[in-house]
């Protein structure tokens, strides 16, 4: 019979205070493996899901933290926007490329600001799902990436499919605001395809065509918000029916129904508006003129300043830009008829983006830091690495955050493993008796050391095995709920590779609660114990 | 085969003055020899149990067994020589409650060669009768069947030698005369010699050589 055996034997005799110290240990080890666990999952989640582009460009208003959150992970407040002029100096194409182009293999805009239920709706190019590779791989698991052209398409994240049951050629109207109560309702855009799982932030996001995300009301610049407004539902028109005979009857509809709208929209911003009452349903041209003579009036500081930044890039970049320019808002209109577009995108001038995801030239190792230091020095807006302010959220609050976690859950198991020390103690004075027998027997004083020993292991490596199925099976049970509420796919088979030390450092505490009593068991005078009455 | 020369040994008093238990110039047993021991409360049949055991080291003299000075053996050394070549039945039978009747016999295998021979604790068990009741937990068993189980263990490792404290001092008439004539028996087919201590006349008129504690303990006649 072996020693294990033994004590396997003594620990069943005492089953009741056996199990209540073996659960207490296991309640601390689940406790451990669920502080392990969740911060490994917490850790992986933010340093991963950067991957594709290593700088962010934002507006210097609001936090560089809350700038990375907004954009990377969908998380927290949302934060000011960049003028559309920034994100055009990204851009290689077109008639000259962009003082920032020659820095960065690639820059993706994203306009954040929407929701659908509750998950945020993210206006972007469908450049976002083609360009991150290898870094980042965008497939399909239904449908197509949404297309350029159609501007009133999306497509969207894997829990948010299994979440809101949207599927493929379904309709979704994305609310203003963050919160789905509180924003009103946009117009609709179609899912055209279903994201596969990627395990980061994005499979709780919606993404929608930027082109879209300005026609919808309230996104066009406020000072110039009168002209999207007809072409918001004229596009959701377009969208549903792809017609040119359709969309002229459709057009003549919302004439009227952009009466309505403005009237909605100068009730928001009436402090701002007011002297302009009732003018906004002019013609375009008409309008146009007078958004002009409103900004000559430089009445708004903000809106003076966006003009004031596009004329400073106007001179800077003398020619060909007048496309950028608001009064070449009719122009565009044209452009549109001869095409047979039925929307119209809204004007550059009237655009804004939130953010840039950008990744610098990979050829130019100066890159990163040019373009860092080109964009920081003005106080337009901010480049922010993600994996760097990621880092000091993590080092700094989440590690310490887990340090104090894992501090207070060890400390449990401590006690845990105090219990099993108390519980063996105080069984030595009725097991006396049988220790001095097995003494009689020919066992050596060490070898009741090392069956109380063993005990005290048996005890702790047991409950701390159920501990760890425990926390294990508590994450299993507690992910689907987290992955609905913060987007942390977590599952039961994860693991932290400090749940490797759990092992080692319950055996050292078994043999230290196991000591005390052991050292009884040692010290046993058999002679005396075995002529004390039974 | 077991040889005791001029062994003392005392007891320290509470208030520190030492007191004579033993004080045995010589005292022989032999090979497979049956022997009873008596003597009144007090006079230390039990102290001279455990010396002979090993359990309780002499304060000088020399415990010989089949040639061995066990008073000369390490603690460990001891354990282990106890281990291997004798046998103790205790008038309380201390079975470990935790441990079936089987298992009982084992453990004492367990901590002599560290390997337990399973058909002998269950062909000694059969022996003594409790073939039946091998996995019976000793709570299960009355008391003549748990004292049967401690000969089985006390026989386990093949001792040369077999120390019985009181053995039926706890059980009744009827069972009494069984556990005397199984103990002597299995004795005497084993080769094991037997130092029985008992307080019964009717046990102790069985033996052939009777000895009186009192009077080879100079301890005790000093006193």
């Amino acid at each position: 019979m072996s020693l294990w055996k033994i004590a396997w034997r003594s620990i069943e005799q005492r089953a009741l205070a056996s199990c209540l110290t073996g659960v207490s240990m296991a309640l601390g080890v689940a406790l451990v493996v669920t502080v392990l666990v969740i911060h490994s999952v917490v850790d992986r989640f933010f340093r991963q899901s950067s991957q594709g582009y290593d700088m962010i460009v934002g507006a210097t208003k609001g936090g560089r933290l809350q700038l990375v959150l907004n954009t990377v992970y969908h998380l927290s407040q949302p934060v000011e926007n960049l003028p559309y002029t920034l994100y055009k100096e990204f851009l290689k194409d077109g008639d000259h490329p962009g003082k920032y182009a020659s820095l960065v293999d690639v820059a993706v805009p994203v306009c954040l600001g929407d929701s659908y239920e509750q998950f945020r709706v993210v206006g972007t190019t469908p450049a976002m799902f083609e360009v991150w590779e290898p870094y980042q791989k965008y497939e399909f698991a239904d449908g197509r990436n949404f297309k350029q052209e159609n501007f009133f398409e999306g497509v969207i994240g894997s829990v948010v499919a299994s979440t809101s049951g949207l599927k493929v050629g379904d309709t979704f109207q994305p609310s203003h605001g963050i919160e789905a109560e509180g924003g009103h309702k946009h117009d609709a855009f179609k899912v055209v395809g279903i994201l596969k799982p990627t395990g980061t932030p994005n499979d709780r996001a919606l993404f929608i065509n930027m082109e879209g995300f300005y026609l919808l009301r309230g996104h066009a610049k406020e000072e110039e918000q009168g002209e999207g407004h007809g072409h918001d539902a004229e596009g959701k028109e377009h969208e549903e029916h792809g017609d040119e005979h359709h969309e002229h009857h459709d057009e003549a509809m919302h004439d009227e129904a952009s009466h309505d709208d403005h009237a909605g929209e100068h009730e928001e911003h009436a402090d701002k508006h007011e002297e302009h009452a009732g003018e906004h349903s002019h013609e375009d041209e008409h309008e146009s003129d007078h958004q002009h003579a409103g900004h000559d009036e430089a009445e708004h500081e903000h809106d003076a300043q966006h003009e004031h930044d596009a004329e400073h890039e106007h001179s800077e970049h003398a020619e060909a830009d007048h496309d950028h320019d608001a009064h070449d808002h009719s122009a565009s209109h044209e452009h549109e008829h001869e095409h047979g577009h039925a929307h119209t995108p809204l004007p550059e001038s009237q655009r804004e983006v939130t953010a840039i995801l950008v990744r610098s030239s990979a050829t130019n190792l100066m890159a990163s830091m040019t373009l860092r230091r080109m964009i920081n020095k003005g106080n337009e807006a901010q480049a922010v690495l993600p994996g760097a302010e990621i880092a000091v959220l993590l080092d700094m609050i989440v590690g310490n955050l887990r340090l104090l976690l894992l501090a207070l859950s060890v400390l449990i198991v401590i006690v845990a493993g105090i219990g099993i020390m108390v519980s063996i103690y105080n069984s030595m004075s009725d097991r006396r008796r049988d220790i001095a027998v097995m003494r009689s027997l020919g066992a050596r004083r060490s070898t009741v050391l090392s069956i109380i020993l063993l005990e005290s292991i048996l005890l702790s490596l047991g409950g701390g095995a159920a501990g760890w199925l425990l926390g294990h099976g508590l994450i299993a049970a507690a992910s689907p709920w987290v992955m609905a509420h913060t987007g942390f796919a977590m599952s039961g088979w994860q693991f932290s590779i400090w749940e490797a030390a759990l092992l080692p450092s319950l055996l050292v505490l078994a043999s230290l609660v196991g000591y005390l009593p052991a050292l009884a068991a040692y010290r046993t005078d058999v002679a005396k114990a075995l002529s004390a009455a039974p | 085969m077991l040889r005791l020369t001029d062994v003392h040994k005392s007891f320290v008093e509470p208030d520190g003055t030492p007191l004579p238990i033993l004080d045995i110039p010589h005292f022989e047993v032999s090979a497979a020899e049956q022997m009873v021991l008596v003597g009144r409360s007090g006079c230390g049949k039990t102290t001279l149990l455990h010396v002979i055991a090993g359990i309780s080291r002499p304060d000088r003299g020399r415990v010989e067994i089949n040639g061995c000075d066990i008073v000369s053996l390490p603690e460990a050394g001891r354990d282990r020589f106890r281990a291997d070549n004798l046998g103790y039945v205790f008038q309380t039978f201390n079975l470990l409650p935790g441990f079936s009747a089987l298992e009982n016999v084992l453990l004492g295998m367990t901590f002599a060669r560290g390997r337990a021979d399973r058909d002998r604790a269950a062909s000694l068990l059969n022996r003594v009768g409790l073939g039946h009741r091998l996995s019976h937990k000793p709570a299960m068993l009355s008391v003549g069947e748990q004292q049967r189980v401690a000969v089985a263990r006390a026989l386990a490792n093949r001792p040369k030698l077999l120390l019985a404290d009181e053995p039926t001092a706890n059980v009744d008439s009827r069972n009494q005369q069984q556990i005397v004539d199984l103990i002597r028996q299995t004795c005497a087919e084993e080769k094991v010699a037997l130092v029985l201590v008992t307080h019964t006349p009717e046990v102790a008129a069985q033996f052939s050589r009777v000895e009186r504690l009192e009077e080879f303990n100079q301890a005790v006649a000093a006193a």
